[in-house]
């Protein structure tokens, strides 16, 4: 994907690099763009103080670090200014939840991947993965001798994993992308039951991965991920819908990681055919736009 | 070209470069980890590792192939996963001859319990029959998971505790020549459902104590279920078990339960369990491994028990305990604990615990970091049961390890089902009914077993395909044994639906060792928590009498020391349970003592 660039283009990427450094935070919410690191560090604290979620505070702490270190290096000598780190900080601390691994050099090698595919994997300056999606599915792709996730429920206290979800719901509304969840967890629940018919599996088996942690984390900070979903609200329900289609494609095909899987797929194709469409039209106006490159 | 465009091929490079960093960990992992992967002729095994094993179970005798229980048929569609366990070995001398005999366990309903009696000509004669500790898994009754054996009431003989799923059992030894049901006397529990037990002296009394830790609800009758919601509530933090009992040995063959008056009210589930003065304290420690959940430290205060186990640093990360066993792997004088866990590529890598007491921490205050992935002894795979003792007898502290679960069908596996139900709310993972069914696939089936030598230097080389140790059953229990009394730790080896290994152990002549076999007199008689701190070469180790430890299983109380080539014995110290200190000059290698406590 290397071209070389004009210095139109180079500036339309750092524009676009300027709204994408804002972080997880939709630009078009009324959303404190402090409220999702917030939020993901409270579901670790509730996690960890109430069940031990973490495999240590040494590894977390890594994720975090890496992570930002990384953004702070890779902006800097990319962009020539200082980014912001909330993204950083909520892809560090997702890799530090998500990933299981007893070698730290994992929680390291995911953090820096995860940061550095914004930078590499660009398509009209725009990263097409979701960060911390990406690095996981490269570490469970890569080094599955030595990593998996957080697949396991983290305890029984429904209190506790009820505010998760509130909060999370309410968090959600606010960023005006609860829409996205609700279509993805409606989707999920409906695609259970066809899982269930195909397979013979009592229907609770194919619901219960859905009430566990993996998927508070990945349905509030991955599949709503402003950055790496398309534009237009129906679009990105569609996207969603589609996210539980190919997951259920990849759990008939008995894949542990489906739903980081189906993501990782589903997400960039996505991603692609908008600015496809996008461009066609923009073409019309100005033929000479629709580049895809490294930046 | 630009600044930034140099800058961008960097990033792009270094991207490529993390993409390969797995890779790069993976050979560097397996260079330092595995010495060979391929099977050694014995005199090149001999030569290279100091030691070959060879499995001699048909030719001594043993042809003993251990069958599951069926339980009730709610569970039918996952039985292969809830009766995979059952599987047990001990040693025991139980007729005092000298020598060390076997005992093993079966678990289904109306099989057969075998008491191997050592013939001293290198076969064995299963005599269970005639001591009448055979036919304990009547329906009813429940089926035996393990046996542990101790010297109750200090008549020389030792007594035999049945840790079963249903009816507990305490058998008196009749000075060799039976042995008598003594349950009720002694004031057994009806009915309990568990997979580990462990005889210890918790207040040096003299006498004997039993600790018993549940794994399902003891209110469970596993053939006729009530309700399938007995499954754990979580598969991490899981406390819905069975409860713990601690015997307190009253003499005169009585027993009081006071676990709770104690300390003792755990109920997550526990699959083995260990007793050792571990911290220097001069008290005993147990330490509890549990299925589903964190370890548990219990520390006696002379009093009562605490659970320690988070502020000692091994109670914090839940895992899936399934064997504890403590070494002195440093020369040091101090032990380490070994935790098995599951660890599959893909799936699950929780890793193997080795938890090592830090630098400067000591007594009450001793810490513990898991030192497993630096020594190399993380990965094991479907880990059970584990042993550490000096294989090649070059002075250093092995280690044995059984993996594997459920071997069905090679090529479909249950691994996503059981991800899928795993990550459930307890309302889901609780109730058997909503668990996949196993439909005749493996979960971690047909694994290697490990067997890490210890290089001495700090790391642990796996050479169990070099040295013969190449099965690939569902193995349980393991322990150590020097079964023909030369010099060598035998392992034996119980395989759930599998055979009875027996692997003799050739080890080389230059190599030397020395052995205890340890007498109590105002201790209790089988000297369970004697310890002897052997110094040589200007090292030293420590080892202590175990009234159980691994998964179901009990080694030879005989301590067995390596010592390497030209060793220079300088003393031996016995610390007995009573507190009299006993020391021991003038040792010679090769030798095994027979010490009785001092008066």
């Amino acid at each position: 994907m290397t071209r070389s660039t004009t210095e139109p283009e180079v500036q339309q990427a750092e524009l676009a690099e300027k709204s994408a450094f804002r972080g997880w935070t939709p630009v078009s919410s009324n959303l404190n763009p402090y409220i999702p690191p917030a939020f993901i560090t409270l579901i670790l604290v509730i996690g960890h103080l109430s069940f031990g979620i973490l495999e240590s505070y040494q590894k977390t702490m890594l994720a975090i670090v890496a992570s930002i270190a990384c953004e702070l290096v890779l902006g800097r000598l990319l962009l020539k200014r200082w980014p912001n780190l909330a993204s950083a900080y909520i892809t560090g601390i997702s890799v530090g939840i998500l990933l299981r691994a007893p070698g730290y050099w994992p929680y390291v090698v995911c953090a820096l991947l995860s940061i550095t595919s914004k930078y590499v994997l660009r398509v009209n300056g725009r990263h097409i993965f979701n960060p911390s999606n990406f690095g996981i599915c490269a570490m469970l792709f890569l080094a599955s001798d030595a990593v998996a996730t957080l697949s396991i429920q983290w305890g029984n206290n429904l209190a506790a994993m009820a505010v998760i979800w509130v909060l999370g719901s309410l968090i959600i509304w606010r960023a005006r992308r609860f829409h996205i969840c609700a279509t993805y967890v409606a989707s999920f629940l409906l695609l259970s039951f066809v899982r269930s018919w195909i397979t013979g599996d009592p229907w609770l088996s194919e619901v219960s991965p859905i009430t566990g942690p993996e998927y508070q984390l990945f349905i509030f900070f991955m599949i709503t991920d402003p950055k790496t979903t398309v534009k237009s609200k129906l679009g990105q329900c569609i996207v969603a819908f589609s996210v539980a289609v190919v997951e259920m494609f990849f759990r008939l095909d008995q894949s542990i990681y489906a739903p980081l899987y189906a993501l990782f797929c589903t997400g960039p194709v996505a991603l692609l055919i908008e600015m496809a469409r996008n461009s066609r039209r923009s073409g019309l106006r100005s033929p000479n736009v629709l580049n895809t490159g490294t930046v | 070209m630009k600044k930034v465009q140099i800058a961008r091929i960097l990033v792009t490079l270094f991207f490529v470069g993390l993409l390969m960093t797995p890779a790069i960990m993976r050979r560097y992992t397996s260079a330092h980890s595995d010495s060979s992967k391929t099977t050694l002729d014995r005199q090149t095994a001999l030569t290279r590792h100091g030691f070959y094993l060879e499995e001699v179970s048909h030719a001594a005798g043993i042809d003993f192939v251990h069958q599951a229980p069926t339980l009730d048929a709610k569970l039918a569609k996952i039985m292969p996963e809830v009766a995979s366990m059952g599987a047990s070995v001990s040693i025991v001398d139980f007729d005092r001859d000298g020598w060390p005999d076997i005992y093993v366990t079966n678990s289904a309903e109306s099989s057969k319990n075998h008491l191997y009696r050592n013939m001293h000509d290198g076969t064995f004669k299963d005599v269970a029959e005639e001591m009448g500790i055979a036919d304990v898994n009547q329906p009813g009754t429940g089926v035996s998971m393990g046996a542990v054996w101790g010297d109750y009431d200090n008549d020389g003989y030792e007594d035999l505790f049945l840790i079963k799923w249903g009816r507990p059992e305490l058998f008196h030894n009749d000075g060799g020549k039976g042995f008598t049901r003594v349950s009720e006397q002694a004031g057994l529990p009806p009915w309990i459902n568990t997979n580990t037990a462990v005889w210890f002296d918790y207040d040096d009394d003299g006498l004997l104590d039993l600790f018993v830790g549940g794994y399902y609800s003891e209110d469970v009758d596993l053939w006729h279920l009530k309700s399938t919601r007995m499954m754990p509530d979580s598969f991490e933090y899981a406390k819905n078990g069975g409860r713990k009992y601690l015997f307190h040995n009253l003499g005169g063959g009585k027993f009081e339960e006071v676990s709770a008056k104690l300390g003792i009210e755990s109920r997550r589930w526990a699959l083995a369990s260990g007793a050792a003065d571990l911290r220097g304290t001069g008290h005993q420690d147990l330490f509890v491994a549990n299925d589903y959940g964190v370890s548990e430290l219990y520390r006696f205060d002379g009093k009562r028990f605490h659970e320690v186990g988070g502020q000692a640093g091994v109670g914090f990360a839940p895992k899936s305990g399934m064997s504890v066993s403590f070494g002195d792997i440093f020369n040091q004088g101090k032990y380490a604990v070994y935790v098995s866990n599951i660890s599959e590529d893909g799936a699950l890598i929780q890793g193997n615990n080795l938890w090592v007491p830090k630098e400067g921490t000591e007594g009450d205050a001793t810490q513990y970091e898991n030192l497993a992935r630096d020594l190399g002894v993380e990965l094991g795979g479907w880990s059970f049961g584990a042993q550490f003792g000096d294989l090649n007898n070059d002075g250093n502290l092995d280690l044995y390890v059984t993996n594997g679960y459920v071997s069905l069908d090679r090529n479909r596996s249950y691994w996503y089902d059981f991800t899928k139900i795993a990550g459930g709310n307890s309302t889901i993972i609780g109730d058997a009914k909503d668990w996949p069914a196993i439909d005749g696939r493996s979960l971690s089936g047909y694994q290697q077993k490990h067997v890490w030598l210890n290089d001495g230097a700090g790391k642990f080389v796996d050479v169990a395909q070099a040295i013969g140790a190449t099965d690939t059953y569902d193995g349980r229990a393991v322990v150590f044994a020097d079964l023909w009394i030369n010099g060598a730790l035998d392992v034996i080896e119980a395989n759930q639906r599998g055979p009875l290994l027996v692997y003799k152990n050739t080890v080389s002549p230059e190599s030397k060792w020395i052995e205890f076999d340890l007498h109590g007199t105002r201790s209790n008689r089988s000297a369970i928590g004697a310890s002897v701190e052997l110094d040589w070469n200007g090292q030293k180790q420590i080892q202590t009498v175990s009234g159980g430890s691994g998964f179901s299983a009990q080694n030879d109380r005989r301590l067995h020391f390596g010592l390497g080539k030209n060793p220079q014995l300088e003393k031996a110290v016995i610390h007995w349970p009573s507190r009299k200190v006993q020391t021991l000059d003038s040792l010679n290698p090769d030798k095994l003592y027979s010490i009785e406590e001092p008066q």
